[in-house]
């Protein structure tokens, strides 16, 4: 059993590239691509380059004293959310963004829920100087202004999409509209490991840089490279597939993909894929998502913007059907919990995404020497509006 | 014979018309179907709506959207067609996207196709290769026939492959764009469909994406077998309802 991606682009049975005919030349030209583009040392040397001096990489393995304290076991941060622009989001688009270029590509594209991903591109873009359209659902818009002004002041367009719930899914289908109607000098920057094949390896492997920099800085703080727990939230799941990656084959780490459950998981306003998703095609991937019985893909809910996808990446699909990864789902009120005990606790206010893992810690229970890691995914400073409506500060 | 292969061989320009099942009216569908055959279309795409289709202009996505609210699901299809080749008798298409058929049961959808007299499938994010390997089988089983696109972007190789293992026709897209962006065909466009037909294909090629007039079916057809209308007559239906098929049959094919 392997927990990687096989030659032909599926984890297990999930993956693939399940798309029109129309992109086909779009994505075969990066699939034949991008191993061996990513594999040339003056690529290595550039990506190491950016996110060391304009990322600030590596970002610090944080022992949590008070956290671990408190949950009597030994915890860690991954502080992700020190990263320019403020969560991993950057790792991918700096990666994308070398990839487009030695593809010669001249225009950018971009899908984003919350506006994360969208400034995330709009960044690398501006970096560039690389013509940069971030599709954005109408609604998102409306709910995400300090974000959409971030990708103006970055130089981006944001398009509204309009179609549909007009809201992330329906953004990335424009993304995805707009790159069939540009089919020669445009890439698409999707922001998780969503999509067809290539797309969810190689953002995988761009955010592997997380657990690789977790084998060593273990190493220097434990002795070992390896911890007993990774936790790690999932909306579509980039920040876990990063923080898993090194470790997915090997079984003496256990890891925790947490989920979204909204407001409970049977209320109908949920975004907990694994539990009620079913096997399916969304975004061009065989994997799990949210659907009626008849097909149709559904609007989940989260009061975190960035975990409400109907889908998962289809290495976590794979990850929760064979049973490496376990999956939790945590609700709002959980999340909101954590997030408000973790700023007491430790003076880090996290994104609401990252308090969902953090809210493990009051649902398991962790032997006294157990080393746990927790990906801190991003910053709470996008988040406050929420905070402060959520706890009426 | 399959229908559709049939009407292949018959010596005329081929018209061929897109519409989502369920619009304007969920209980549409039996009458466009009807009434598309009498005035003169000699193929029909029937379009089993999905609420992401990633293929298809605002005009279409609109009409899908709409027709999933009306109630339209692929159980409700199914239904409103199970007669249909009492009154009918031209092939018929279902086109959709994979997700449904895939929920429905790929084998058990094949099977309610064949019961109900449906021809072919039109399945845009149904990769060839996915095809190939796990269910060609059960398509011809079923006596169906999968069309597959191609594209200006389609390298040679490709096309041969895909001209390999399709038994009706292929459908030419005739632009990089998704459904109903363009308005007219310029020298490239005339350029490729040329292209096309010199390479001799064993399967004839049918023109979709682009054609919503006369003029512009002339053109897909000059090199082509036949052209397929979809946003146009979507537009049509939603100003109109379904009176006047008729006459906008009778605009293309005047």
């Amino acid at each position: 059993m392997t927990y990687n991606i096989t030659d032909k682009g599926y984890y297990g049975e999930f993956g693939g590239a399940y798309i029109p005919e129309m992109l086909y030349p779009n994505v075969e030209e990066l699939r034949q691509n991008y191993l061996k583009i990513m594999a040339e040392p003056s690529f290595k040397e550039e990506f190491d380059q950016l996110l060391k001096d304009y990322v600030g990489r590596p970002s610090p393995l944080y022992l949590a004293k008070r956290l671990s304290e408190k949950y009597n076991t030994k915890i860690y941060l991954k502080r992700e959310d020190l990263n320019h622009t403020g969560a991993h989001k950057i790792n991918n688009t700096i990666g994308q963004i070398l990839m487009a270029q030695r593809l010669g590509k001249k225009r950018i594209i971009a899908e984003t829920g919350a506006g994360q991903h969208g400034v995330a591109t709009a960044t690398v873009c501006a970096l560039m100087g690389l013509e940069c359209i971030v599709y954005m659902g109408e609604i998102d818009i409306a709910r995400q202004a300090p974000n959409v002004a971030r990708m103006k002041m970055l130089g981006a367009t944001v398009v509204p999409a309009l179609s549909g719930s007009r809201t992330l899914k329906d953004a990335t289908n424009e993304a995805i509209r707009d790159w069939i109607n540009n089919p020669v000098n445009t890439h698409y920057i999707i922001g998780s490991v969503v999509g067809p094949h290539p797309y969810p390896d190689m953002v995988a492997r761009f955010q592997a840089v997380v657990s690789e920099e977790m084998q060593w800085q273990l190493q220097e703080k434990e002795g070992k490279t390896t911890p007993d727990y990774v936790i790690a939230c999932v909306g579509g799941g980039s920040n876990a597939a990063g923080a898993f990656y090194h470790y997915l084959e090997n079984t003496d780490v256990k890891l925790i993909a947490v989920e979204a459950a909204g407001k409970g998981i049977h209320t109908g306003e949920s975004a907990a894929t694994s539990a009620l998703g079913k096997e399916g095609i969304i975004h061009g991937s065989k994997t799990l998502l949210m659907q009626t019985d008849d097909g149709q893909i559904t609007e989940p809910y989260s009061i975190s913007a960035g975990l409400d996808y109907p889908g998962v990446g289809p290495m976590h699909a794979h990850l929760y059907k064979t049973g490496r990864a376990e999956f939790i789902s945590i609700t709002d009120d959980q999340a909101m919990n954590a997030g408000l005990e973790l700023s007491k606790l430790e003076g880090i206010i996290p994104a609401i995404e990252s308090s969902h893992a953090f809210a493990i810690l009051k649902e398991k229970n962790f032997k006294k020497d157990d080393v746990v890691v927790i990906n801190l995914s991003g910053r709470g400073d996008k988040d406050l509006q929420n905070y402060i409506d959520y706890f009426k500060l | 014979m399959n229908r559709i292969n049939q009407k292949l061989k018959e010596n005329k320009k081929l018209l061929s018309i897109y519409f989502s099942a369920g619009y304007p009216n969920l209980n549409d569908t039996v009458s466009i179907i009807e009434n598309l055959e009498k005035n003169g279309t000699d193929l029909i795409e029937i379009g089993l709506p999905f609420s992401d289709p990633l293929a298809d202009g605002p005009t279409i996505q609109a009409s899908s959207t709409q027709a999933l609210k009306n109630g339209m699901t692929t159980d409700v299809l199914f239904n409103q067609l199970k007669d249909i080749r009492k009154t009918v008798s031209i092939p018929l298409i279902i086109m959709g996207y994979f997700n449904p058929m895939l929920q429905y049961g790929v084998e058990a959808f094949c099977k309610k196709c064949q019961d109900i007299g449906i021809d072919g499938l039109i399945i845009p994010d149904l990769p060839v290769d996915v095809y190939n390997d796990q269910y060609k089988a059960t398509f011809e089983k079923y006596g169906l026939i999968n069309v597959f696109l191609i594209t200006p972007q389609t390298s040679v190789e490709r096309i041969n492959f895909i001209d390999s293992i399709s038994n009706g026709f292929i459908y030419m897209v005739s632009s990089a764009s998704v459904t109903g962006s363009n308005s007219g065909f310029g020298e490239e466009q005339t350029a490729y469909f040329k292209r096309i037909a010199d390479m001799k294909l064993k399967n004839p090629q049918i023109v979709g994406f682009g054609i919503s007039d006369n003029k512009t079916f002339s053109q897909a057809t000059e090199y082509a077998k036949g052209a397929i209308i979809g946003s146009a007559f979507i537009k049509h239906l939603s100003k109109n309802g379904t009176d006047n098929i008729d006459s906008f049959v009778d605009t293309i094919l005047k």
